[in-house]
């Protein structure tokens, strides 16, 4: 049976579903929605909530609560994202896993509520303070948002890292019919060999993140951290791909984005042009196999994003600049619309015919 | 009588300066911590600052936290493991600057937890800044001319700035400059364990601790320091018990 929600409380209960026990957040819109929901939900599941004084706490306490050894969570919005960086810098170097959720609004400074992609390159090349990874999803629909924030919980056990769902203000405030499936773990979940609950029958644990003696013991802390990022960029890629086979012209988008260019993409076709789109689910790892296949065989690339060119980049990494990439968005609030995008597309179509 | 040492203390060298307080505090919370027979089921919170290293000394679970966020750290872990115990253990920078947020709001919450806070006056492992518990007058590496009333504000009370809080249980200021102030502190460190083991609620003990190093006395000279000024503005005593 699917029941309408919004996009908020459909991440909220996934996370309940996949054995969230301990959320921790601070009130900022556009994702209000979510801690009221874990405020009288988790407690109901046996879990705790806290409403923390800051983003700042409230990801420290994750900190915590994962090193006791539960599933656990934050979510925020683009400023209170910057607020917990820290945070995200530690528990990375810590390899504990956790599961946070930016929805991302306008920016930069206080910025806007207004839906907004501009919190890509925190998300996906560093954010916090050192060489660190996080696993990044980009859901596009609330099933999707539903489906990823459950598999979430198991990338964050299985890799040790922390997982952010790189949504946006559409995706949390919309409402859309969803199937609440029950929870299956899509990845092998290692015994937690690292949780602090005492150290009855067993030595002492330690979590730390400081290395200072002997002097390249950071040196090699580091590679193994990076050993681990390979191994996931070379397991973890997630993507989804339109009509690309026979494609002149790639569209490429993510997110809220990527659905609304997708009735761009079908518009295009009806109208006979050779029109596929790359969608990229998973953000870091970047799926760039799909990218460098279709750069043998499309003519040039659009980037459609809802900001001032953030996601292009790793577009014109993984099609090593092989193919123009052109560039559609805004910083803001700006939202395209599917008719903006298909004039773009038939803009673009048309200069090749005339080329 | 023999005098050993704790099982929760590790046999190691201390990385501490001669003279400086915290050796006498590890062993008090050691001490307490086999007393009341917790080791197995005690969770330590490392703060940033010299008492880092906390896990060289501590024979039981540590985790290492970023500056100032021990307490909500240990908000997470006692969240999720109501039964076990959680004590941090932080010095002036660490509890009464970078994380006075964290401090005052896990206090008030009234989480169940110990806190243990080494005031000193100084930052010790960065060498000698002035801290939030800086003495006006006192000379440090960021205020050469002595901490002023006007330009650096009087020295943060802590035991004093959380007693106005409803959901504080126990706080109270203690010593380790003299015999008897260290038997009193292992009391008041005592009860602040036994207050969360009968799920009282937040326990502070504030202990006045010596770092001659950035001082720039000698050991003897950073006890007279304690005794003669410190505690003027720092008055030992009880701030509040609910327990």
């Amino acid at each position: 049976m699917k029941i309408l929600l919004k996009g908020n409380e459909v991440m909220c209960e996934a996370a309940i579903q996949a054995g969230c026990r301990f959320f921790a957040g601070y009130p900022i819109t556009p994702q209000n929605e979510v801690p009221e929901y874990m405020s009288h939900r988790m407690p109901a599941v046996g879990g705790a909530f806290v409403q923390a004084e800051s983003e700042i706490a409230a990801i420290n306490m994750l900190f915590g609560a994962s090193a006791a050894g539960a599933r656990c969570m934050t979510s925020s919005s683009s400023p209170g994202i910057s607020l917990k960086q820290e945070g995200i810098s530690y528990i990375t170097a810590a390899e504990l896993p956790c599961v946070i959720a930016n929805m991302q609004r306008g920016g930069p400074g206080l910025g806007n509520i207004r839906a907004s992609q501009a919190d890509y390159w925190q998300a996906v090349k560093g954010g916090g303070h050192g060489d660190y990874r996080l696993i990044v999803l980009g859901p596009s629909t609330l099933p999707e948002l539903y489906t990823l924030t459950m598999n979430a919980f198991d990338y964050a056990d299985h890799y040790r890292n922390p997982v952010l769902i790189l949504g946006d203000g559409i995706l949390g405030q919309m409402a859309e019919p969803v199937e609440l499936t029950p929870y299956a773990p899509v990845v092998d979940l290692p015994e937690k060999d690292f949780v602090l609950d005492g150290c009855a029958g067993r030595k002492p644990r330690v979590i730390k993140t400081l290395y200072l003696r002997p002097a390249l013991e950071l040196v090699h802390r580091n590679e193994l951290l990076q050993a681990k990022y390979d191994k996931i960029s070379s397991e973890l890629s997630l993507f989804e791909e339109i009509e690309t086979a026979d494609a002149e012209l790639i569209v490429a988008a993510y997110g809220i984005t990527a659905r609304i260019a997708k009735g761009a993409v079908r518009t295009a076709r009806r109208n006979g042009l050779k029109v596929g789109m790359i969608r990229p689910i998973t953000l870091w790892p970047f799926p760039e196999e799909p990218f460098m296949r279709a750069a043998r065989t499309a003519e040039k690339f659009l980037v459609v994003e809802m900001s001032n060119g953030q996601f292009i980049e790793d577009v014109k990494l993984a099609t090593a600049c092989r193919r123009p990439v052109e560039f559609l968005g805004k910083g803001g609030g700006w939202y395209p619309t599917p008719e903006a995008i298909f004039e773009k597309i038939s803009t673009m179509c048309e200069k090749s015919l005339a080329d | 009588m023999e005098f050993e040492r704790p099982t929760t203390l590790l046999e190691t060298r201390t990385h501490y300066c001669p003279g400086c307080g915290h050796g006498i505090v590890h062993r008090l919370v050691a001490e307490v911590i086999d007393e009341l027979g917790i080791r197995e089921r005690t969770i330590g919170t490392a703060p940033v600052g010299c008492a880092v290293l906390l896990y060289d000394y501590f024979n039981c679970d540590i985790i290492e936290c970023a500056h100032g966020r021990p307490p909500a750290v240990a908000t997470g872990l006692k969240r999720v493991l109501p039964d076990r115990i959680v004590f941090t253990y932080q010095g002036d920078g660490d509890l009464a600057a970078i994380g006075t947020s964290e401090t005052i709001h896990t206090a008030n919450r009234g989480e169940n937890i110990t806190a243990i806070f080494v005031n000193n006056a100084v930052y010790g492992m960065t060498g000698g800044q002035m801290a939030p518990t800086t003495l006006l007058g006192q000379s440090t590496t960021t205020s050469p001319d002595g901490r002023g009333l006007n330009h650096e504000g009087p020295p943060l009370k802590v035991c004093e700035l959380l007693a106005s809080l409803d959901g504080v249980t126990y706080l109270e200021r203690v010593a380790v400059s003299t015999a008897k102030d260290t038997i009193k502190a292992r009391k008041a460190i005592r009860k602040a364990f036994v207050n969360q083991i009968e799920g009282k609620g937040y326990s502070l003990v504030e202990v006045l601790s010596m770092c001659p190093t950035d001082w720039k006395l000698s050991p003897q000279q950073g006890v007279d320091f304690v005794n003669h000024q410190m505690k003027k503005v720092f008055p030992l005593g009880v701030y509040k018990d609910r327990s």
